[in-house]
């Protein structure tokens, strides 16, 4: 099996502080990945490296064996790679069905056309309402995006990181803030959305980390500690003083 | 069967192209039938100077409401276009070249489209504080050309031509008012009708999504920075348009039509008309000509009360006129439209007493000042009063105290009953 996305002595400094400091992985096509880590670990800024939301200070990144050295979010995004956001980051004046549109616009090849009314465009409305028939906001159509309750919000991030079909989605703390129950109905839509997609996380939520991913990173103070199948990392005796100690032993 | 429901599929479909298509159609006999009403050459030009704003203000909301960008340097891209179009029509005059007047509006779109490229590459890199800068600067940069590039603007006088040496158009001259008026109105129609279908185009949905959140459209595929410029360009392509038909009006061309007031206006224009929809800035477009031509005539303070009117907008109504408007759309839902009416009223009526009175403080306080010496009479709505007098001065700050204690003690009630109206019947308290 060929990576779907590789990373290669990937570092990041902000001025003398290193935040990144050399982090290799390679996450195979299919797999559903997370990357777990204490606060301030780093996660966010390697989400950010991949993403090329800041450019790395050294080593590279591969999507499908190619190197995303100097191409911008959007370049790296119609390679086939989509995120989303730890805080949500969604068109707040737009209503629901208008953000869905939006983030389909450019994987159905409307580019950046002013000839085609999208009104008129049947796969346009009909992707979006599909899609919004999986994220379970058909209702909620019309509303501005702004007026959603925050785990509706939360929905919508994901359902315009999936709508462009990207095949290596990366979700930002998709669980962050939400209740129990709302939790539930997320990890039930990133199974949904992700199948026969690569998917990279990053959580803080152990139960869903486990219950989701096939395969687990720790990232502690910039540096992978330990990659493996949840029972490997469970098992691990680094992870357990780094990081996982405490609430492992709470969960058994 | 299956006929049976491809027609049921089709119907709303129909319906959908049908309510597109009607406020258009009416638009057009509206315009077609306006002179009938105003025939004389004085509201024909009140009208295509309305025509005029309404094109460049649209344009302007492109940038402004739908793309979210803050650009107080845009007269440059209808005025130059408006210079290019002189140019042409005085080479058609010497050359005796093919062209007739109803097509050079296209030649002005082409030129403001042409300075919007160049000017676009470097400008839309960034909304924000960034954007506002360089438009000013470009602006400023450009007005100031104007004094110093003579051979092209003309120096202070500005540069002229005659419209009616260009090539009859099946027969028409453009000599009388009326055939300016149809010939502006055809294009207001195109103009805005393209800048409607543009907005509902991808390119057009996200520039909206740019306005809102330009990280995340740049994480759909979409470069934050060409959304930007194709907006930009499609704006200065329909100022230029602005400026051409103010070129064939007036067939002149000053300084003025580039400097920093005209950018300023235009945004004031805009602004009171509301941003947030797209005929906003019709409103505010025609609100603004009749202002400034209408009360013009009757009082030199008008730019005194148009001042005060966009800052009760910002303060008050920041969506603009139109966005007051549309905000009773779910009252009208709820069927309870008509339930404001007595509550306008209630208000409507202290706040005129209110706003005539501090008018009338205003205009004696002018006059006090301004008249010539020894004259001390004045006129204020058909009324004789004299301002060097107690009374009126006695007169007016009563009832404007007065009024304004009224409008006071009726808003709880007004406010009472929008909030009943906005509430959907059913789920009262």
């Amino acid at each position: 099996m060929s990576a779907a996305l590789k990373l290669e002595g990937l570092t990041k400094s902000f001025g003398k502080t290193a935040v990144i400091m050399g982090v290799d992985l390679e996450i195979a096509k299919g797999e559903r990945h997370a990357i777990i880590g204490p606060n301030g670990a780093g996660k966010s800024t390697l989400f950010n490296l991949i993403t090329g939301r800041f450019p790395q200070s050294s080593g590279a990144v591969y999507l499908h064996g190619r190197n995303l050295l100097g191409l911008a979010p959007y370049q790296i995004n119609r390679l086939g790679l989509s995120r989303s956001f730890q805080i949500t980051n969604i068109f707040l004046r737009m209503s629901v069905f208008e953000n869905v549109r939006c983030a389909l616009l450019w994987s159905k090849g409307y580019k950046y056309s002013f000839w085609h009314m999208v009104g008129r465009a049947r796969d346009l409305s009909e992707g979006a309402e599909a899609i919004l028939e999986d994220i379970n906001l058909i209702e909620r159509r019309d509303a501005p995006a702004g007026m959603l309750s925050y785990a509706e919000q939360r929905a919508l991030e994901i359902g315009i990181t999936i709508a462009g079909g990207a095949d290596v989605i990366m979700l930002d703390e998709p669980t962050a803030g939400m209740s129990h129950s709302e939790t539930e109905y997320i990890v039930g839509l990133i199974r949904k959305v992700s199948e026969n997609k690569t998917l990279v996380m990053v959580e803080h939520d152990m139960g869903v980390v486990f219950g989701l991913a096939d395969r687990i990173s720790v990232l502690v103070y910039g540096e992978i500690i330990a990659t493996g199948t949840p029972e490997e990392v469970r098992a691990n005796p680094k992870v357990q003083e780094a990081y996982l100690g405490t609430a492992l032993e709470a969960e058994h | 069967m299956n006929s049976s429901n491809s027609e049921k599929a089709s119907l709303p479909q129909r319906n959908e192209f049908w309510k597109l298509v009607f406020p258009w159609v009416l638009t057009a006999l509206f315009l077609l039938f306006l002179p009938v009403i105003f025939a004389s050459n004085s509201a024909l030009t009140i009208m295509n100077q309305m025509a005029i704003t309404i094109i460049f203000a649209l344009a302007y909301n492109m940038l402004l409401g739908q793309g979210g960008m803050l650009s107080f340097g845009h007269a440059v891209y209808m005025g130059v276009g408006g210079f290019m179009c002189v140019h042409v029509m005085n080479y058609v005059e010497i050359n005796s070249a093919p062209l007739s007047l109803p097509f050079l509006p296209i030649f002005g779109g082409l030129f403001g489209l042409g300075l919007a490229t160049l000017v676009g590459t470097f400008s839309t890199r960034s909304a924000g504080t960034v954007f506002a800068m360089i438009s000013l600067g470009v602006g400023e940069l450009i007005a100031a050309c104007s004094l110093i590039i003579v051979a092209f603007f003309g120096g202070e006088e500005g540069v002229s031509a005659d419209r009616t040496y260009m090539r009859p158009f099946f027969e028409i001259e453009f000599f009388t008012q009326i055939e300016v008026y149809y010939l502006t109105s055809v294009w207001l129609l195109i103009s805005a009708l393209l800048m409607y279908l543009f907005s509902r185009t991808p390119i057009g949905r996200m520039a909206n999504a740019v306005r809102d959140n330009p990280e995340r459209a740049e994480f759909l595929g979409y470069s934050a920075r060409w959304v930007r410029y194709y907006s930009f360009c499609a704006s200065g392509f329909f100022c230029g348009i602005a400026g051409a038909l103010f070129a064939i009006n007036f067939e002149i061309l000053t300084e003025e039509n580039l400097n920093l007031a005209t950018s300023g206006s235009i945004l004031l224009v805009t602004f009171l008309g509301g941003v947030g929809v797209f005929f906003g800035p019709i409103i505010g477009a025609v609100l603004f000509t009749l202002l400034q031509t209408v009360l013009g005539l009757y009082t030199e303070l008008w730019q005194l009360y148009l001042g005060a009117l966009f800052l009760a907008t910002v303060m008050f109504f920041p969506q603009g006129f139109a966005g007051v408007l549309v905000s009773h759309a779910p009252a009208a839902r709820n069927g309870r439209l008509g339930s404001l009416f007595i509550p306008y009223v209630k208000m409507a009526a202290p706040s005129a007493v209110c706003l005539w009175s501090v008018a009338g403080l205003a205009e004696l306080l002018f006059h006090a000042r301004h008249a010539a010496l020894g004259e001390e009479e004045m006129v204020y709505f058909g009324i004789n009063m004299l301002s060097t007098s107690v009374i009126p001065w006695t007169v007016f700050g009563g009832l404007a105290v007065i009024s304004f204690g009224i409008c006071r003690t009726v808003a709880p009630s007004v406010l009472e009953a929008w909030d009943k109206a906005i509430t959907p019947k059913g789920m009262a308290q």
